[in-house]
C-alpha cells in the first residue's frame, strides 16, 4: 500500500476536548484542498471524536492509529474549504 | 492574524461549528457594527455581539441610566444609575471581552449626524424606542445601502426584520408613514415585559452574526412577530414596494428628514 504524503503535522498532546478539535480545525483550515494533516494526540476520547468531527466537516479520515501506550495519530485529507 | 491561546478558548464553541470555524471567527473579530440605542434592545444586542467578539461596536444614546431601566436593560446595573448609558454599556462589554472596542456616542441621533456616524460600519442595528428614529435609521441605511437589523418591542410582543437595501424590503415598504402620535400607546400604556427585550435583542444579534458570516437565511422581505403570551412566532411576508417612497427606483424621499412628534419613549 502506498504511503500517504503528510503535508502538515500538529502535536496536540496534553489538550482535551474541545481544544483538541479546535486546534485540528484551525490547522486544516489553513491548508489547501487535497493536502494531508497528521494529528498527534494523547486524549483518548479525541481519538474517536476528531475523526467523526472531521468527517462531519466533509474531510476524509485516512488513518487512526494507536502508536504507543498513550498516543494516537490521526491522518486526515482536506476535501473542501 | 493568528488567534491567541485565549482566543482559541474564548471562541472555541464558535470555531467548532462548521458554519463558523476560524475563518468565520476572524470575520466576526474584524466586523464593525453600529447599534442605535443602549436601552432595552441595545443592551442584549451589544452584549451578545461583544461576547461573540465583534471587534468594533459603535453605540449611540444620549440618556443616563435610571432605576426604571434596570428591569430590562441588562448592560447596566444599580451602581450605574446616573451614568451615561453608553459609558455603562462600554464598561460592561469591554469587561466581558477585551477583544471588543466600544465607541460610545453621547448624542441624539439626527438627520445631521447619522450619515457620518454609520458610514464606516458594516451593519446597523436599530434598538431605538421611537418611530421618528426608526424611520430616520431606515432612510439613512437605504441611502447608504447599509444592512439594517431592526427590532421593536411592546408589552408582550416583539418584532424583528432585516433590511438589505437593494435586495429586499425596507421599513417604509412595510409601514410607509409613521403612525400619527394618537395611535401610538401613551407612556402609561406602554409597558413591556423585560425578558421580551432579551428575546428580540438576541434575535437581532443572531441576524447580525449570520450577516457577518454570510450563512443561513435572514429576515429579508420578512417580519418576524413574537407573541410571548401565546408563545407564538409568526413570519409575515413583506414584499418590496415598487412605489416605496425611499427604496424604489424613483424615490420621493431623497434626503433625510427629522420627524418631531409627541411620541412616547418606552
Ligand atoms: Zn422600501
Amino acid at each position: 500500500m502506498e504511503e500517504v504524503k503528510i503535508d502538515k503535522k500538529i502535536n496536540i498532546k496534553g489538550l482535551i476536548c474541545p481544544y483538541t478539535f479546535v486546534k485540528s480545525k484551525i490547522a486544516i483550515e489553513d491548508m489547501e484542498v487535497g493536502e494531508v494533516l497528521e494529528i498527534l494526540l494523547d486524549y483518548e476520547e479525541a481519538s474517536r471524536s476528531i475523526p467523526k468531527s472531521m468527517e462531519d466537516h466533509g474531510h476524509k479520515v485516512l488513518k487512526v492509529e494507536k502508536i504507543n501506550d498513550t498516543d494516537w495519530t490521526i491522518v486526515v485529507r482536506k476535501e473542501k474549504e | 492574524m493568528e488567534f491567541t491561546e485565549d482566543q482559541l478558548q474564548r471562541y472555541s464553541r464558535h470555531i467548532i461549528l462548521p458554519e463558523v470555524g476560524g475563518k468565520g471567527q476572524k470575520k466576526i473579530l474584524n466586523a464593525k457594527v453600529f447599534v442605535v440605542g443602549a436601552g432595552g434592545l441595545g443592551c442584549p444586542v451589544g452584549y451578545y455581539l461583544a461576547a461573540a467578539g465583534v471587534g468594533t461596536i459603535g453605540m449611540i444614546d444620549n440618556d443616563t441610566v435610571e432605576l426604571s431601566n434596570l428591569q430590562r436593560q441588562i448592560a447596566h446595573n444599580t451602581k450605574k444609575i446616573g451614568v451615561h448609558k453608553v459609558d455603562s454599556a462600554k464598561d460592561t462589554f469591554e469587561s466581558l471581552n477585551p477583544d471588543v472596542k466600544v465607541i460610545g456616542i453621547k448624542e441624539r441621533i439626527s438627520k445631521d449626524n447619522i450619515i457620518d456616524l454609520i458610514k464606516d460600519y458594516d451593519i446597523v442595528v436599530d434598538g431605538s424606542d421611537n418611530f421618528p428614529t426608526r424611520y430616520l435609521v431606515n432612510d439613512a441605511c437605504v441611502m447608504l445601502k447599509k444592512p439594517l437589523v431592526s427590532g421593536a418591542i411592546l408589552r408582550f410582543e416583539g418584532q424583528v426584520t432585516t433590511i438589505l437595501p437593494g435586495e429586499g424590503h425596507c421599513y417604509r415598504c412595510l409601514f410607509e408613514e409613521m403612525p400619527p402620535p394618537g395611535l401610538v400607546p401613551s407612556c402609561q400604556e406602554a409597558g413591556v415585559l423585560g425578558a421580551i427585550t432579551g428575546v428580540v435583542g438576541a434575535l437581532q444579534a443572531t441576524e447580525v452574526l449570520k450577516l457577518i458570516l454570510g450563512k443561513g437565511d435572514i429576515l429579508k422581505n420578512t417580519l418576524l412577530i413574537y407573541d410571548a403570551l401565546k408563545v407564538n412566532f409568526r413570519r409575515v411576508k413583506v414584499p418590496k414596494n415598487p412605489d416605496c417612497p425611499v427604496c424604489s427606483e424613483n424615490p420621493t424621499i431623497t434626503e433625510l428628514q427629522d420627524y418631531d412628534a409627541g411620541y412616547c419613549r418606552i
